[in-house]
């Protein structure tokens, strides 16, 4: 871990409720290095899109970090308000949202929406602007960039206006780029050239990439390292060839068990036993032992271990024979 | 974009007979125009002359078609109570209702517009709260309650301003206009208010809940995720697009304003078209009464047209399907 962007430690973000307290985001610990790329998976609501919306300072009140530390290029950001964040927002981190059809405002061109995200945090000239304009849009992938830039969200496609959404979410050069469910809105024949695209840029620029998807093929195809979510709190961590291949938390192993493959010729599905539990019943131990078909006493009664390196957060870490 | 022009003017021209052909209807039951003419004196013989001379005795579809035919070359008859051609009383009276109706549009406009983008983005905060509670007797109180209350703090109590009339006016061509001197523009602030009150508040109130819509939406959050500044962030996305479903009901309470000067006008005696079109009623003066309810509707049209083709300049995607794009 040389040149670490992103560090988390410990982050627990917290909504107050009239029935309590909930927890969507529970001790969750997690470096990502410049150039790599961690995939961030779990169910929904398991809280991976909360953690990113904490690191860029975007949670919607009442929801507030409670506890941990957030560090971007050796600086700690978790802190910060108001002006000093914005600050960072676009020109440190780059974010792309799941739907590119509404992420951009139909009312501006894309031209505008680009040269305005400079202009805030680049001191640059409009004409040199209006020129990387065009220049970014040529580097995702926008056919005729020259001519297009004066063309509003409408007149794309859905593919074309994610590339446009990341070519808004690069042109300030952010050391970290946020995508939530960048392709899960995308055709399928889409999401593949979506996923290639931010790879790229991300791999030239050297940008860290957080990718956060419930798409187990996404990872598989983008992601360098993982982090398995459920019901806030890390479940394991670990390089995606090692989780994908040898799972060590029976949450992955259930997980990667019912993802549909092409070349599998079974026709039914495994599927994980009962649902993630509701935020506000988070039983007590490990989060998982309730569904989990190898939990012991032990399971219900201490919490998992918490984890920040590749790991799992299990008492009892599948070995490879135990994965039929 | 000049088809869509075109169809929209027919549309009107059509909304336009309508308009007359109802109110032309109206006027029979409104009472006999001659029983007011004539003087105690009159005989059988005199009333009939005076029905054939007016053409009141002839069926309704040729008053109505020679109406339409005089209307069409800018000749609306003459007024039976003041002998003079409506064309030319109009004409007099107009300017003063559109400058009263004019300065309240604006009074609406801009007061509505930056008190509803206030109340929005400072929604929870104490001068916002205030706004929104002081607003509700803008839509609870009727119009000329609020003027008889106006006149009574300002113009009674405090004596600071007139309670009647246009003041001094300045006649420049066929205009009479009470922009120039002081008991001019002094004169059109409280029937301003008064007319312009209900609208401010009702466009406030439009552009805080449509603007709090706006606000939620994914490109507004991704505005944020891309570090622009809240100015403009709240009136370069925002505001703009709170606009379009806000212009729409901006044009029907400009005509709506035009309309309802009438009470204005008879609260503060102001000598618009107003007043005259409640003179003509108690006198059953038709001319002028038609040419009123004409003048109303073309102004009501031709703003909602102008309307129309201002969602052109603003929403890019009306512009392609001009173009036939999509």
């Amino acid at each position: 871990m040389s040149d670490t962007v992103l560090s988390i430690r410990n982050l627990s973000v917290e909504i107050p409720t009239r029935t309590g307290v909930v927890k969507p985001v529970d001790g969750v610990s997690y470096d990502i290095s410049a150039g790599e790329i961690l995939g961030v998976v779990g169910e929904s609501g398991a809280g991976k899109s909360m953690a990113g919306n904490a690191v860029i300072g975007l949670l919607n009140p009442p929801a507030h970090i409670a506890k941990g530390e957030i560090w971007l290029n050796g600086s700690r950001i978790d802190a910060l308000k108001g002006e000093a964040m914005r600050r960072l927002r676009g020109k440190e981190i780059g974010m792309v949202f799941q739907d590119p059809l509404t992420s951009l405002n139909p009312l501006l061109s894309i031209g505008d929406q680009l040269t305005e995200t400079m202009l805030t945090h680049l001191p640059i000239s409009r004409a040199e602007a209006n020129n990387r304009a065009v220049a970014a849009l040529e580097e995702v992938g926008i056919p005729g960039a020259a001519e297009r830039i004066d063309s509003y969200p409408h007149e794309f496609s859905g593919g074309m206006r994610q590339r446009v959404v990341i070519a808004l979410a690069l042109c300030a050069e952010p050391s970290l780029i946020i995508a939530d469910e960048p392709t899960t809105a995308l055709d399928v024949s889409v999401q593949a050239q979506i996923i290639a695209l931010l790879k790229r840029l991300c791999r030239d620029r050297g940008t860290a990439v957080m990718l956060i998807t419930h798409d187990m093929g996404v990872i598989a195809e983008a992601a360098d390292r993982v982090a398995v979510m459920y019901a806030g709190r890390l479940a394991e961590l670990g390089r995606v060839r090692d989780v994908l291949t040898q799972p060590q938390h029976p949450y992955t192993a259930g997980l990667m068990a019912s993802t549909p493959l092409a070349s599998a010729g079974k026709t039914r599905l495994h599927q994980i036993e009962g649902a993630m539990p509701r935020l506000d019943k988070v039983p007590d131990g490990c989060p998982f032992h309730p569904r989990c078909t190898y939990a012991e006493s032990k399971c219900r009664a201490a919490p998992a271990p918490q984890i920040s390196q590749d790991h799992a957060a299990c008492w009892f870490p599948l070995m490879a024979e135990k994965v039929s | 974009m000049l088809a869509y022009t075109i169809r929209r003017v027919a549309q009107s021209a059509l909304v336009l007979l309508i308009v007359g052909l109802v109110a032309f209807s109206m006027f029979r039951f409104v009472g006999d125009p001659i029983e007011n003419m004539l003087g105690q004196e009159r005989t059988i013989e005199d009333i009939e002359r005076l029905r054939d001379q007016l053409g009141l005795n002839q069926s309704f579809a040729v008053q109505y078609f020679k109406f339409l035919e005089g209307a069409a070359q800018g000749n609306f008859g003459v007024s039976y109570r003041q002998g003079r051609p409506v064309a030319e009383i109009l004409m007099e009276r107009a300017p003063a209702t559109l400058e009263l109706a004019a300065v309240s549009a604006v009074f609406a406009i801009v007061l509505g517009i930056a008190f509803g983008v206030l109340t929005a983005i400072r929604r929870d905060g104490f001068v916002a709260n205030f706004i929104m509670s002081a607003s509700l007797i803008g839509v609870s109180l009727p119009t000329f309650l609020i003027g008889i209350l106006l006149i009574y703090i300002f113009s009674v109590e405090l004596g600071w301003l007139p309670s009647f009339g246009r003041g001094e006016t300045v006649q420049i061509g066929n205009w009479s206009t009470g922009f120039l001197t002081s008991s001019g523009l002094q004169a059109l602030i409280l029937p301003s208010i008064t007319l312009g009150l209900y609208q401010m508040t009702l466009i406030m109130r439009l552009v805080r809940s449509e603007m709090l819509e706006v606000l939620r939406q994914d490109y507004i959050r991704f505005a944020r995720a891309r570090g622009l500044k809240s100015r403009a962030i709240n009136f370069r996305h925002a505001l703009k697009n709170t606009m379009v479903p806000v212009i729409t009901v901006i044009g029907l309470q400009l005509g709506a304003i035009i309309a309802f000067a009438i009470i204005t006008e008879t609260v503060f005696q102001w000598p618009g078209v107003g007043l005259l079109f409640i003179n003509a009623i108690q006198f059953v003066d038709i001319p002028v009464m038609a040419a009123y309810l004409m003048l109303i509707s073309v102004m009501f049209v031709a703003i909602n047209l102008i309307v129309d083709m201002l969602y052109f300049f603003i929403d890019p995607r009306l512009r392609v399907d001009r173009a036939g794009g999509h």
